[in-house]
């Protein structure tokens, strides 16, 4: 397992994803597939959830809006999708973002890739809405918000 | 499910001694089985406390990179089309090594840096100085949220586990050795019945044979009183033998 380098994958808006950039983790892989989406205003939800589940879609400025068949996730495929762009280790995604296809995100079990919640510019971080500490809320509820 | 069944099995001094060594078993078992969930539980309460801190600091520093970025946006344009455009090879790139907690593997993420920085030549015009400095924070930010990224994924895989593993504890606690010692009870309480019923025939088959021997010595009394019954010949009282011929 080790040896093998994986990326860091980001979904975000515009700002967030040039920053990470100039930090220095973009790459198009060999089919040309960006490990960025950048969200815009007019972005679908079902164009971030599909990027999320497969991270190789395209960039958020090019997107018409979809004829909305809103496929339930079917929550085994989606993992297995996943999974199947092993070269991502580590998933960016802004919180107001993450916030709009939260059940995507619970529907992730797996422990690789893991998935972030980051603040973007104008929502800072709020770590009521994380799903990580939601999870341990039951457990150290005097802990959690300090 | 039927709280009151036990093992099948034919009740014999051997299975005795079977079923009190799956006994002894199954409770060295549970308590194993219990230090290792109070290890996890242990490492899990650290984790989740880094977590909570590193999150916090985590928002400070995207904040701070976010604002070097508005800078470096005011003095060298817009640059954000070039970046997207630009990208082909990442420089910093994470391997998944493999860390064990009492037994549980848990991914711990590790980053290293490949190759040069392909925005170099980006605010050669203008906000070099800017750029450059966004570029620190931004690879600043990426580190910590490496190890972010870490401390989660051992909190989930931690967390799986420690629901595994009292489960397990749960199992055998009330399931499995209540199975136990019923099955053991009712081998004792076979055998001690066996003993019973095997102590009872004879009892009752000597008492038979008393009977019968009195009713047999009876029937002896009153036929050698009515004088039918032949003495059979004593030998020993013998002085002639008519098998003898040369005396």
């Amino acid at each position: 397992m080790a040896g093998r380098g994986k990326l860091i994958a980001v979904i975000g808006d515009e700002d967030t994803v040039t920053g990470f950039l100039l930090g220095g983790i973009g790459e198009l892989n060999k089919n040309r597939h960006p490990n960025f989406l950048v969200v815009e205003k007019d972005t679908t939800i079902n164009e971030i959830e599909d990027t999320f589940r497969s991270l190789g879609s395209l960039l958020g400025s090019v997107v018409e809006a979809k004829p909305n068949e809103h496929d339930p996730p079917l929550d085994e495929t989606d993992s297995r999708q996943f999974l199947h762009r092993d070269d991502i280790g580590i998933i960016l995604i802004n919180q107001y973002i993450a916030e709009m296809v939260r059940h995507a995100l619970d529907a992730h079990q797996h422990s690789i890739p893991a998935v972030l919640e980051i603040p973007s510019k104008e929502h800072p971080y709020d770590a009521a809405k994380d799903s990580i500490l939601r999870r341990a809320r039951g457990m150290f509820t005097a802990e959690d918000l300090r | 499910m039927s709280g009151k069944d036990r093992i099948e099995i034919f009740p014999s001094r051997m299975a005795q001694t079977i079923m009190k060594a799956r006994l002894k078993g199954a409770q060295t078992g549970r308590n194993l089985l219990k230090k290792k969930s109070d290890a996890l539980t242990l490492r899990f309460r650290q984790i989740l406390k880094k977590i909570i801190e590193t999150k916090m600091l985590m928002g400070k520093v995207m904040r701070e990179a976010a604002f070097s970025l508005a800078e470096a946006k005011f003095t060298a344009g817009d640059f954000s089309t070039t970046v997207i455009q630009n990208v082909n090879k990442a420089q910093v790139k994470i391997r998944a090594k493999k860390d064990n907690v009492a037994g549980v593997t848990l991914p711990v993420f590790e980053h290293y840096h490949e190759g040069t920085d392909s925005y170099e030549l980006t605010g050669l015009a203008r906000g070099g100085e800017q750029l450059a400095k966004l570029k620190r924070n931004y690879a600043k930010a990426v580190e910590l949220l490496v190890e972010l990224a870490s401390l989660q994924t051992s909190f989930v895989t931690l967390d799986e586990a420690i629901k595994i593993t009292n489960r397990r504890v749960n199992a055998i606690e009330h399931v499995i050795i209540p199975r136990i010692e019923r099955t053991l009870a009712y081998i004792i309480t076979e055998l001690d019945e066996r003993e019973r019923e095997e102590f009872y025939r004879l009892k009752k088959i000597q008492e038979k044979k008393k009977i019968l021997k009195e009713k047999s010595e009876k029937d002896l009394e009153h036929r050698r009183a009515a004088g039918e019954l032949l003495e059979p010949a004593n030998l020993l009282a013998e002085e002639k033998d008519e098998d003898l011929l040369f005396e």
